[in-house]
Order: C-alpha cells, then sequence, then structure tokens
C-alpha cells in the first residue's frame, strides 16, 4: 500500500515537473539566463510548490505519525558548513549545463531521450563517486 | 537584458508547481517522507550496495518508479511536451556528474532543498538553493554570453 502511494505521488510530482517546464533544459537555462532574455515562468514553479508543500509541513508538525503510521521525518540537522555550499554550486554549475535536475532527469528518462538517459547515468556515479570519497576521506581522518 | 515574453508560461507553470507541491505535501503526511528526488535516488541504491534494502528504500524506489512512469501516463491524454533534451554526451556526462557530486555533498536538489526546505523555512535550505541558483545562472552567463 505504502508503495502504491509513492508511485501515485511520484507520478504526480512527474507530471507536475512536465507541465511546469522544469523537464526543458532550453526552459531552464531560460530561467537562469537573468543577464539574457529571462525566463521568470520558473520562479512560478518554487512558488507554487513551496506553497502547497508549507501547508503539508504545517499540517505534518503538528501529528507524531503519518497516515500510514510511519514517524514524520522532518530532517533537524541545520548545519551551514563549507559542503553545503560548495554542494549547491557544482550542482547549479551540472543544472546551468544539462539544464536538467534529478526529478526531471528521470521524468525524460522514462519519455526515453538518450541524453537523459546518459544523464541519469553519469549523475549516479557522480552520487557514488561522492560517497565512496567522502567515507575514504573520513576514515583517514579519523 | 529584459523579460522573455514570448517564452512565459505563468499559468501552467504555476499549475505544475501546485501539484509538485501537492506531491511533496501529500508524501510528508501519508508517509513521514520528505519529497527531495536526488536522496530518493540514491538511497535505495547505496542501500542495495550495502545490503541494507527495506521498507523505507522501498518507498523510496516506488516513487522513483512513479517519475519515470510521469510521461507513460501523460501520453495516455495528451501529446509530451517538447522538450530539448541536450545531444552533446560530453556535456551531458559532465553535468550529470556535477549534478550526482553536487546533490550528495550538498545533501539535496531542486525539491529537497527548493521546494521541501524553503517550504519550512530551513536556514540551511535557503543557503543551498542560493549557491545552486548563483552557480547555475553564473554557468548560463558563461555559456550563452562568453
Amino acid at each position: 500500500m505504502k508503495e502504491i502511494i509513492a508511485t501515485l505521488l511520484g507520478v504526480l510530482f512527474g507530471i507536475g515537473l512536465m507541465l511546469s517546464g522544469m523537464t526543458d533544459p532550453d526552459k531552464v537555462r531560460g530561467f537562469l539566463d537573468v543577464a539574457g532574455s529571462w525566463d521568470p515562468s520558473l520562479a512560478l514553479v518554487m512558488v507554487g510548490g513551496i506553497s502547497l508543500a508549507a501547508i503539508g509541513y504545517i499540517a505534518a508538525s503538528g501529528r507524531s505519525r503519518s497516515w500510514m503510521g510511519e514517524r514524520i521525518d522532518i530532517p533537524t540537522n541545520n548545519i551551514i558548513d563549507r559542503r553545503l555550499i560548495l554542494g549547491g554550486l557544482l550542482f547549479g554549475a551540472g543544472w546551468g549545463i544539462g539544464g536538467m535536475c534529478p526529478g526531471p532527469a528521470l521524468v525524460n528518462l522514462g519519455a526515453g531521450y538518450r541524453g537523459a538517459a546518459i544523464f541519469v547515468v553519469a549523475m549516479v556515479a557522480g552520487m557514488l563517486v561522492h560517497d565512496q570519497l567522502s567515507k575514504w576521506m573520513a576514515n583517514r581522518n579519523s | 537584458m529584459g523579460i522573455n515574453w514570448v517564452q512565459f508560461t505563468p499559468g501552467s507553470s504555476l499549475l505544475g508547481g501546485l501539484l509538485i507541491g501537492a506531491s511533496a505535501g501529500l508524501f510528508l503526511l501519508a508517509l513521514g517522507r520528505i519529497a527531495g528526488i536526488a536522496g530518493l535516488i540514491a538511497r535505495p541504491i547505496l542501500a542495495t550496495i550495502q545490503g541494507k534494502f527495506g521498507a523505507s528504500e522501498r518507498v523510496s524506489l516506488a516513487f522513483v518508479t512513479g517519475l519515470v512512469m510521469a510521461s507513460w501516463i501523460w501520453r495516455l491524454f495528451a501529446a509530451l511536451p517538447s522538450v530539448a533534451i541536450p545531444e552533446k554526451t560530453g556535456a551531458t556526462l559532465i553535468a550529470g556528474l556535477l549534478v550526482g557530486v553536487g546533490v550528495r555533498m550538498g545533501n539535496g536538489c531542486t525539491s529537497g532543498h527548493g521546494i521541501c526546505g524553503l517550504s519550512r523555512l530551513s536556514m540551511r535550505s535557503f543557503v543551498n538553493v542560493c549557491a545552486f541558483m548563483v552557480a547555475g545562472m553564473v554557468t548560463v552567463y558563461w555559456l550563452k554570453h562568453l
């Protein structure tokens, strides 16, 4: 049951991405091109997304358990460090080059685009490389 | 410089954003989880490698499967929107690698920090969002105007 709900919510999320324009790399670059001919549409994705997510958050924070009985897993980490900023910078550079962030890359993969498949393979490789390197560095420093 | 009114799609972008927000809000309310796509992709893969794939990873994988299926459901009702997926393999590989490393290092992406984090007024997410927006704008400036 939980898996079915999660799949349906994934579909809803993906359809939202498609409708919003987030899955079109040209649209993304048009949004990031503030010095050129700027297309502000994707700012409205943030407005719409944040407003309903905030209602969900407010409703959830008054509860001890989710509807399906899980613990409500809200992040408690509030450390602002170099990794948070450098990670954001690297992600933003990749987003600007490829015009896709992780969600849209998966949607475009499902739609059958070769470029999206290459992007997703490289992205997963990047995730694994990062985690291996950070584990290795943590071991070396301890 | 100036606003590109021809490409501006306020209605569909706002509506798409509302669907994204509804999904994120319901994911938290129904299953207690944050809809951060980078984490939802990474967790089942890492858990499989470590041999610790459990109930929580099944939910992550299910959400990710839904994202992959979204265009299939869309196609039942309408033609897919046209998207300009980059054709250059080298640039795509670099972009994917940067995104993969960046979202793990910063612990989130446009959804986890951008939508979920900002919706709960997390300063940590706000700092990450500023970093990726600035880097994205500088990168596009560099690619388009230099």
